[in-house]
């Protein structure tokens, strides 16, 4: 994965390599801090002017048994000097700080790559723990590597003795031992780190000061011990200009759910419940009670969203955020929405599935759900975020669509987009276009299913003078909104339903290609695998193939240009992480002979897994 | 609650709606709706600001026949949607209609989490301890043994008591009507209507077509004196139509007893409707036909800050502490840096 750029130069008389980017992973048991290192080393460099890409590996239990393969916990991170679109296929360098997180992440590191183990935690315990017959630092079973062992749990409490934390806390600063040292290897600054120890630990002194110690113990290590002859520069990435912070999907999405009720001039209602991988979004927002935010953490998943469907009714920005099993809970209140028009969000952060399937790793096989998993016949709006920074203007968009349409709408994220994390361009809120919402006032005139030009019917809110109405599940009379049973009136309401949602498609802009408009493959892909497939599409073209791209992210509707598009292919490959569900859809609705590239391994593609494919379907070596 | 100084005056017949009303004849959801119209004009709120929320089953139609804002929902949500029209705008009057089915069985969930958060909610159950809608299946409130169309051979559930169940939640207003006791049921619900947190009101309705005269005890004239306690607060409880019996505690457990041969009213059992303590009205509640007199009124009455003042006070003190929310502020939190 990393690309060295000629030149290089000499400092305290090791030399600097320059690369074009990057891929570092940390593996450790889940007490070990591997995320918060991973955290700090992709603040660091995006703060550096870096542009970043991460993926952070969780375990499913929350405390396995420590030393064992399923405690292991990971973050990686991809940084570069040029924009980027994924955390990276291998890694460059693997910091593994036990042999369980060895023998589950070595398969991962490029032959050549470097390989920094904690040597202090290779016992023959931990070992066995790992089920390693042989000791792999022995066995020459790591040849391929540039091993690099390193006492890092006995350097770590030596250097934080004078802290006077106890032994159990001592050990603890480890991580940032080890984030020390790489921070050495690939030439970055401390600054960053350094700050965020103190306000962190600003309690704490004495916490603060062990950590300090222990992660400049680890850079010192770096620059005297003899053990590494290079380090590894990647500058600055040539990004458009703008004041830039690093951001997550959830904290995107919840960032955008703000946005947007200020935008509209509402309060936001935000109905959930506890969920991996989407409670950050309650995280986040449970904080920005000033923001007249309202979050609500219900009984179940089926109460959260029915207080979305009365906070809407009740006028509100009205949200939920769940991943596969709670939105399963939720498609009956979802169908109650569809037949009340009421507007609202889903956001489903999906998850590998089905069932309780794998909470903590990323999958795509959620789009039917969205699209078809209710009873009856109902249609409403999808979308997709198709990057972590992303899911922000994702959600601003599903509001305008949920108010301008009076419907609810689906917007549609992933594991890996919500803990993953890239460089945000920071917008001036000025900048953004407001969200135009219309109430009904005029009681001479007020029929609660009167649709506008747009097929939307008015939201008269409760609390309006003259506009007292009932609305419900049973269907409804057309223009009056009473109780209809009437055969005619059923298959009237229907088609005004779908007519509507089909409507939306005049607010998508067609849809771009990334490439010639015609060729031998059009790669599609929707949602968190943009990265992925855009960069397979480029790489594809630079080779002389021609490979176009299309990233959806209109889901439904599909953009209105999508289907002559398919047709100009000699070739359509659908890249998905499920079994083949846009493929269908596709399929269905243009006849086009459309094959599928899929994959549900909990994990995201990886470039050469859709360079692989693309060559295949061309049959080309 | 305080009335605006400038509410329309209303009548019973402007809170009807011009939707024609689909219960059997004879039900007893016919009662129930006509005293929910009487009372609305009297409970100080602007008919803007009400709202009926209900679920699925035979009450629930009564959204429809009610000319305020409604929303008939899905089974046994109704608490729940209730909850999310109460956290978007708090100054709504929100009321909830449900049935035995709805609120104890598919809703029992949603009933009891709405009841310990104290939302600002009057929650009207139609017990009449039977599945009309589907036609006849025994319900959560049956008594075991009870032959439907689903038990054939009797119910082997054990029923739900829908006030216990509610005080075990810690309930802030709970009581007891039944639907042809018009006075008592107005009384109780403009009670109900008073209260700021969750009111929570057992109405016995017979269902004539299903489970015709299940509330018989307490509705037949010849014989519901000596069935029924009308609980007052601060007063002793007695009963019978001579006033003659009353309920007095006998370690942990209460009796029956006549007045007179050497019981005085003083021996009697208070009724205090406001003890922080639930104790007494949970022991209350298990009083039950035909051991007990039936105790009708209210059980419990207590003030404790409802779901939506704690949530907009949360919302205040935020807001006060660090302003209101700043967008672009909010945008630049954290790290950042330039790119030029
Ligand atoms: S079935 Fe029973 S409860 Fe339902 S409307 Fe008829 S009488 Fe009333």
């Amino acid at each position: 994965m990393s690309t060295a750029t000629a030149g290089g130069q000499k400092r305290n008389g090791k030399s600097v390599r320059e690369l074009d980017s990057a891929a570092v992973r940390f593996v450790g048991d889940s007490g070990d801090g591997m995320q918060l290192a991973g955290t700090q080393f992709t603040n660091t460099s995006a703060v550096f002017g870096n542009d970043v890409s991460t993926l952070p590996d969780f375990p499913a239990e929350i405390r396995a048994p420590a030393g064992t393969i399923a405690g292991v916990s990971g973050f990686q991170i991809n940084f570069s000097n040029h924009d980027i679109h994924t955390p990276g296929d291998k890694v460059d360098a693997l910091i593994a700080m036990n042999p369980a997180s060895l023998k589950a992440n070595v398969g991962d590191l490029e032959d050549g790559g470097i390989l920094v183990v904690n040597v202090d935690e290779f016992t023959k315990q931990n070992l066995a723990k790992a089920k390693y017959t042989n000791n792999p630092l022995e066995d020459g079973s790591l040849k391929n590597f540039r091993v690099f062992e390193v006492p890092i749990t006995r350097q770590t409490v030596d250097a934080v003795k004078q802290a006077g934390v106890g032994a159990k806390d001592a050990e603890r600063c480890k991580n940032f031992y080890a984030l020390g040292l790489i921070f050495w290897l690939y030439d970055r600054p401390l600054d960053v780190t350094l700050r965020w120890i103190n306000d962190k630990f600003s309690k704490k002194p004495e916490i603060a000061a062990a950590n300090t110690l222990a992660i400049q113990a680890g850079f010192n290590f770096g620059e005297t011990a003899e053990m590494f002859p290079v380090r590894y520069r990647v500058n600055r990435a040539k990004l458009d200009p703008g004041k830039y912070r690093n951001i997550t999907g959830n904290q995107a999405t919840a960032l955008g759910l703000i946005t947007a009720a200020r935008l509209a001039g509402k309060t936001l209602v935000y109905g959930t419940y506890p969920i991996t991988p989407a409670s950050d979004i309650l995280h986040e927002l449970s904080m920005r009670k000033n923001f007249d935010v309202r979050t609500y953490q219900a009984e179940d998943e089926i109460a959260a969203f029915a207080a979305v469907v009365g906070a809407a009714y009740s006028g509100a920005l009205a949200v939920t955020a769940s991943s596969g099993p709670g939105i399963a809970l939720k498609q009956e209140g979802v169908g109650l929405a569809v037949m009340t028009e009421l507007p609202c969000l889903i956001v489903n952060v999906q998850r590998g599935g089905p069932s309780t399937g794998l909470p903590t790793k990323t999958e795509q096989a959620d789009l039917w759900q969205a699209i078809l998993g209710r009873n009856g016949e109902c249609p409403l709006p999808v979308i997709a975020a198709q990057s972590p920074a992303d899911c922000f203007w994702t959600v601003i968009e599903a509001t305008r669509w949920a108010f301008k349409y009076m419907t609810p709408v689906f917007v549609l994220t992933d594991g890996f987009l919500a803990n993953g994390s890239e460089p945000w361009r920071i917008p001036a809120y000025a900048s953004i276009e407001k969200i135009t919402v219309r109430h009904a006032s005029d009681a001479a005139t007020f029929q609660p299913y009167l649709r506008d030009k747009n097929g939307a019917r008015p939201w008269a809110v409760p609390g309006t003078p003259g506009l007292e109405h009932r609305v419900g599940g049973l269907e409804k009379a057309d223009v009056t909104g009473n109780v209809s049973y009437d055969a005619d009136n059923h298959h009237k309401m229907v088609g005004l339903r779908a007519q509507k949602v089909a409507n939306i498609v005049h607010e998508i802009p067609p849809q771009p290609i990334d490439g010639p408009d015609s060729g031998d493959v059009l790669l599609v892909s929707w949602g968190g695998t943009y990265g992925a497939v855009r960069t397979a599409g480029q790489r594809a073209r630079a080779k002389g193939r021609k490979v176009s791209h299309v990233h959806l992210r209109h889901m439904n509707p599909f953009p209105a240009n999508l289907g002559e598009i398919v047709h100009r292919f000699k070739h359509v490959l659908v890249c998905e992480l499920n079994m083949g569900q846009l493929l269908l859809l596709l399929r269905g609705r243009y006849a086009v002979e459309a094959v599928g590239l899929n994959k549900v391994q909990g994990r995201p593609f990886m470039i050469r897994e859709i360079t692989a494919k693309i060559d295949e379907v061309l049959g080309a070596k | 609650m305080n009335a605006p100084a400038d509410l329309p005056t209303l009548q019973p017949k402007d809170f009807k709606s011009d939707q024609e009303v689909r219960w059997c004849p004879g039900c007893g959801d016919y009662s129930i709706l006509a005293q929910v119209q009487k009372i609305m004009p009297e409970i100080g709120v602007r008919r803007e600001n009400i709202v009926f929320v209900s679920g699925i089953g035979c009450s629930s139609r009564f959204p429809y026949y009610m000319n305020t804002y409604g929303f008939h929902s899905i089974h046994g949500r109704a608490p729940a949607i209730a909850t999310g029209v109460k956290i978007g705008n708090p100054e709504l009057d929100v009321w909830v209609v449900t049935g035995d089915g709805d609120g104890l069985s598919i809703g029992g969930n949603h009933l009891i989490h709405t009841i310990r958060r104290n939302v600002g909610l009057k929650i009207l159950l139609f017990d009449n301890r039977i599945y009309g809608l589907t036609k006849g299946q025994y319900s959560p409130t049956s008594e075991l043994g009870k032959k439907t169309k689903s038990t054939p051979f009797g119910s082997i559930d054990h029923p739900i008591h829908p006030i216990s169940v509610a005080i075990g939640a810690e309930v802030t207003f709970v009581a007891r009507t039944v639907d042809v006791d018009v006075k008592h049921m107005q009384g109780v619900l403009k009670r109900a209507a008073e209260h700021k947190g969750t009111a929570f009101v057992q109405i016995y309705q017979d269902c004539n077509v299903y489970n015709h005269k299940a509330f018989e005890f307490a509705t037949d004239r010849s014989v519901k004196d000596e069935h029924v306690l009308y609980l007052e607060h601060g007063k002793p409880m007695i009963f019978g139509k001579n006033r003659d019996k009353g309920i007095r505690l006998n370690g942990t457990t209460p009796e029956v007893v006549e007045l007179g041969k050497g019981v005085s009213p003083d021996d009697l059992l208070h009724h205090d409707e406001k003890c922080a303590e639930p104790t007494l009205a949970y022991l209350l509640s298990r009083m039950r036909h035909p051991d007990f007199p039936e105790p009708m009124g209210v059980f419990r009455c207590v003030e404790s800050p409802s779901y939506e003042d704690l949530l907009m006070g949360q919302i205040r003190a935020a807001t006060a502490k660090l302003g209101p929310g700043d967008m672009d502020a909010l945008f630049n939190d954290g790290d950042t840096w330039n790119v030029d």
